[in-house]
């Protein structure tokens, strides 16, 4: 038994995960038309191999990885490439992307599919080039392309696996479920993505809300016998712990360096719906297709999870989900805490969409406006990363980059608990993003006047040595001529004019031979 | 369909500026109910008549301001400036005496900074300060606790309020004026011989105190401020005065006892230093800024003119405020401690 270390600040807004009924999974079917963005991850879209009219099986590769930092796409269903463009998609700014759109032909056929028959035997570069061709990126929220990750065995010495099943956001269920119903496919990934890492140990760590998924889970770790340093942890609940940096210094008591990643500290983390992915892209040879969307909130008559095909189109779900939209309604992608709003239910299902969350107004009400702040200290008591919100507030509103880096602004995750506790209710997350987002630009900014000052510096050193080389040359020219004329003074001044003479008839007689 | 487009977080916690300044409200209640039943109506007139003035003066400003009154008096706040200031200032003050405390904690304190979240000082302090310096003996007239002389009633308070005429009902030295002017009596000597003394510390005064520690307690509990400074502040004073004791001599500073619950030490830790605005924002710098507080109220206490100590400490330590700042950031996770 480990011990179980303390984060500070934290916050413990209602839950809501009753609503969902965790543990139970519906099968969402499948919609008329599939919509498969080329990012649903972070890196490089995905580049399309297939074209308008081409039919194609599920499992089959649409779109190719590009990059070091990029995830696949392939087709969830069999059917017909209707298109290739912009659709609306899941992310803050509202925009459109550009996707591939597929109409099922309601077979639903698959290619042949193979697995690797024993992962054990295979070199971690093989492996980690099989979850490449699978399409998988992290399934908790980020989206970060999983094979990519999983090469920081290159580079650190990696001797922990944490599975993150904390799911600390209020509402969503969907890792919940997942440990009730796949805890063995749990399992069997982390074991693999351990192997790939060669990491000794695997800690899985579950909030104590979640009974019955730390049940199933210390069940289906105790399953496999004595195969190493295993252990499923239960901690207190409290938001954000399953931010990754907070649930390693929960389960490890190490903390992440600033800026750093926890393979610094030898650490790799994945959510537990990435662990199935990559079990299932190993051992059945499956690419990521599709995933379990928790559909919440009081503006549902049927709140549940279901298993859901990528690309699904969010309103698909609403509908089987009995949604009946009020006044000011909101639809939220992902959870009440960090989400972001959706401005039309026809985005679909990508790899990172782990709840859709249709609150009614009374249920999370639009903040009233806000009010001074007066430093109350309640933000920092609540900041996970141990920082000032107040001052980062003041300093923001301010512009003060200087003071913001010296408070640490960057190493703000976003959880959004400051925002929570605020008695004023300032959007305090809203002024970080924008401070930060201003910083970059300025740095961006800074480099590129450094890089043309650079240019400038080194065209005028260039403009000045060639001037130089000019005068220099001019001078040996003249000084040249100066001896010429000095030797020449020598000479008897008569003598000279004659040769001279002689000279210039040679010349001409030179070039009549020529013409 | 166009759904609303709002950031995160979606939700929102129960707690708003607004119930932050009623439950301080709420918890000076054992404290005035205290200084009530000790030297009669008289802080309670000044609180009511204070408060008016207060949401008067808020309301027009705000209008001045062109911002919307009604918003902003909502918060409470002007309503917590000028209760505290009532409850420091002498029970029975002339009506002038409070509007223009009132007036000079709202203007002076708050807004000529920009308002509620921008003053630098304590406004209630401010105004405190205001009136001590102008008036002096109007500050210094505190009406004698029940025991030792009648307790005014309602009508006396009324006149006192707006007859504006002196109160001229029996009025006595503070035990803290006696323990500083005492240079003959043996600490033991004095607590028997002077009538002001009771229990721990002054007739009235240790029950008041008592009375403004345990809405200070209850804030704790309802976890309106940390314990940071206010108990750094009780341990420097504590402190100081063990070290000042001198063994009951007659030159002694009085005891910790006598310091925690005299004047307005338990009213300063729990309902003056605590205002976050003003103070230091880490809980280290709290600390520091609480103990130097205590500290401050030591000395001026022991060795100055004033009947009491707290409001020229903590606005010093206002002024020092944004320095303890600088020098008490905590330490971001993932940054090395030692760096700090």
């Amino acid at each position: 038994m480990r011990t179980v270390y303390a984060i500070h600040g934290g916050i413990h807004p209602p839950e809501e995960k009753h609503l969902s009924h965790p543990g139970k999974v519906l099968d969402a079917g499948l919609p008329s038309e599939l919509i498969l963005p080329l990012s649903q991850h972070i890196g490089a879209p995905a580049e399309p191999i297939v074209n308008v009219g081409d039919k194609v099986k599920a499992g089959q590769l649409l779109a190719e990885s590009q990059g070091a930092v990029s995830a696949a796409v392939h087709a969830p269903t069999s059917g017909t490439v209707t298109a290739i463009g912009m659709r609306p998609v899941p992310h803050p700014s509202g925009l459109e992307n550009t996707c591939i759109c597929l109409v099922p032909d309601g077979a639903d056929e698959w290619i042949t599919t193979r697995g690797v028959e024993d992962y054990r035997a295979e070199s971690p570069q093989t492996l980690i080039q099989h979850i490449r061709d699978a399409g998988i990126s992290g399934l908790g929220g980020a989206g970060f392309p999983t094979a990519t990750k999983l090469l920081a065995r290159d580079r650190c010495a990696i001797d922990t696996l944490i599975i993150n099943g904390t799911e600390c956001e209020p509402y969503i269920t969907a890792d919940d479920t997942l440990m009730q119903v796949a805890a063995e496919q749990i399992v069997a990934g982390a074991e693999i993505i351990a192997h790939i890492l060669g990491a000794s140990i695997i800690l899985y760590g579950v909030e104590d809300n979640k009974p019955d998924a730390l049940k199933a889970m210390q069940a289906a770790v105790a399953a496999q016998g004595d195969v190493g340093d295993r252990e499923v942890m239960s901690f207190p609940t409290k938001y954000p712990s399953g931010g990754e940096k907070q649930l390693i210094e929960i389960l490890t008591g190490k903390q992440v360096p600033s800026g750093g990643l926890p393979a610094d500290v030898g650490i790799v983390c994945q959510n537990p719906g990435t662990a199935v992915a990559v079990r299932d892209a190993i051992i059945d040879g499956k690419p990521l297709t599709e995933r379990l969307v928790t559909l919440t909130g009081r503006a549902l008559g049927k709140p549940c999870n279901y298993r859901v095909r990528l690309g699904t189109p969010i309103s698909h779900l609403l509908a089987l989900s009995a949604f009946t939209p009020g006044s000011k309604q909101r639809l939220i992608h992902g959870g009440p805490m960090m989400g972001f709003a959706l401005e039309t239910g026809a985005v679909p299902v990508i790899k990172t969409t782990n709840c859709v969350l249709a609150p009614t107004h009374e249920e999370l009400p639009a903040p009233p406006p806000a009010q001074a702040c007066i430093r109350c200290g309640l933000c920092a008591e609540a900041c996970p990363a141990s920082l000032l919100p107040q001052q980062l507030y003041w300093y923001a509103k301010a512009k003060d980059q200087e003071q913001l880096e010296k408070h640490n602004l960057f190493d703000c995750i976003e959880c959004g608990a400051c925002s929570w506790v605020c008695p004023s209710t300032i959007p305090l997350v809203q002024y970080y993003r924008a401070a930060k987002s201003t910083i970059v630009e300025a740095r961006q900014d800074k480099q590129r006047a450094e890089r043309s000052q650079a240019r400038f510096e080194a065209r005028q050193e260039r403009v000045e040595r060639e001037a130089r080389e000019r005068e220099a040359k001019r001078a040996a020219r003249k000084l040249a001529a100066q001896k010429k004329a000095e030797s020449a003074d020598a000479e008897d001044p008569v003598q000279a004019a004659i040769a001279r003479a002689k000279a210039r008839k040679e010349s001409v007689v030179k070039s009549e031979d020529v013409s | 369909m166009g759904f609303l487009k709002i950031t995160s977080p979606h939700g929102h916690g129960p707690l708003s500026t607004g119930k932050v300044m009623q439950t301080v409200l709420l918890a000076t209640l054992p404290g005035v109910i205290a200084m009530t039943w000790f030297f009669g109506p008289g802080t309670l007139l000044n609180i009511l008549f204070g408060g008016i003035v207060a949401l008067g003066l808020e309301y027009c400003v705000m209008a001045v301001r062109k911002r919307d009154p009604l918003f902003y008096l909502r918060d409470f706040s002007v309503l917590v400036t000028s209760t505290l200031l009532c409850i420091a200032l002498p029970p029975y003050a002339p009506w002038w005496l409070i509007v223009v405390g009132v007036a000079s904690a709202v203007l002076l304190g708050k807004h000529v900074f920009g308002g509620l979240g921008y003053n630098p000082f304590n406004p209630a302090m401010v105004g405190y300060v205001v009136l001590l310096i102008s008036f002096p003996l109007q500050m210094s007239t505190w009406a004698s606790p029940r025991g030792l002389a009648d307790v005014p009633g309602m009508s006396d308070a009324l006149t006192a309020l707006f007859a504006n005429s002196q109160y001229d009902a029996v009025t006595m030295a503070t035990p803290l004026d006696l323990m500083r002017q005492n240079t003959g009596l043996l600490v033991e000597d004095l607590y028997r011989q002077k009538a002001q003394f009771g229990q721990f510390a002054g007739v009235g005064w240790e029950w008041v105190n008592i009375g403004f520690l345990a809405g200070g307690l209850w804030l704790l509990y309802r976890r309106i401020f940390t314990w940071h400074a206010p108990m750094a502040m009780l341990a420097a004073i504590g402190l100081c005065a063990a070290a000042g004791f001198d063994g009951g001599s007659s030159n002694s500073g009085g005891s910790a006892l006598f310091h925690w619950l005299s004047g307005a030490t338990m009213f300063g830790a729990f309902f003056i230093i605590t205002d976050p605005v003003s103070s230091a924002v880490s809980n280290r710098g709290r600390i520091i800024f609480g103990a130097l507080i205590g500290v401050l109220i030591y000395i001026i206490r022991v060795t100055g003119n004033y009947p009491d100590a707290v409001a020229f400490a903590v606005l010093i330590l206002n002024f020092a405020a944004p320095l303890i700042d600088q020098y008490t950031q905590p330490a971001t996770y993932g940054h090395d401690r030692r760096d700090e």
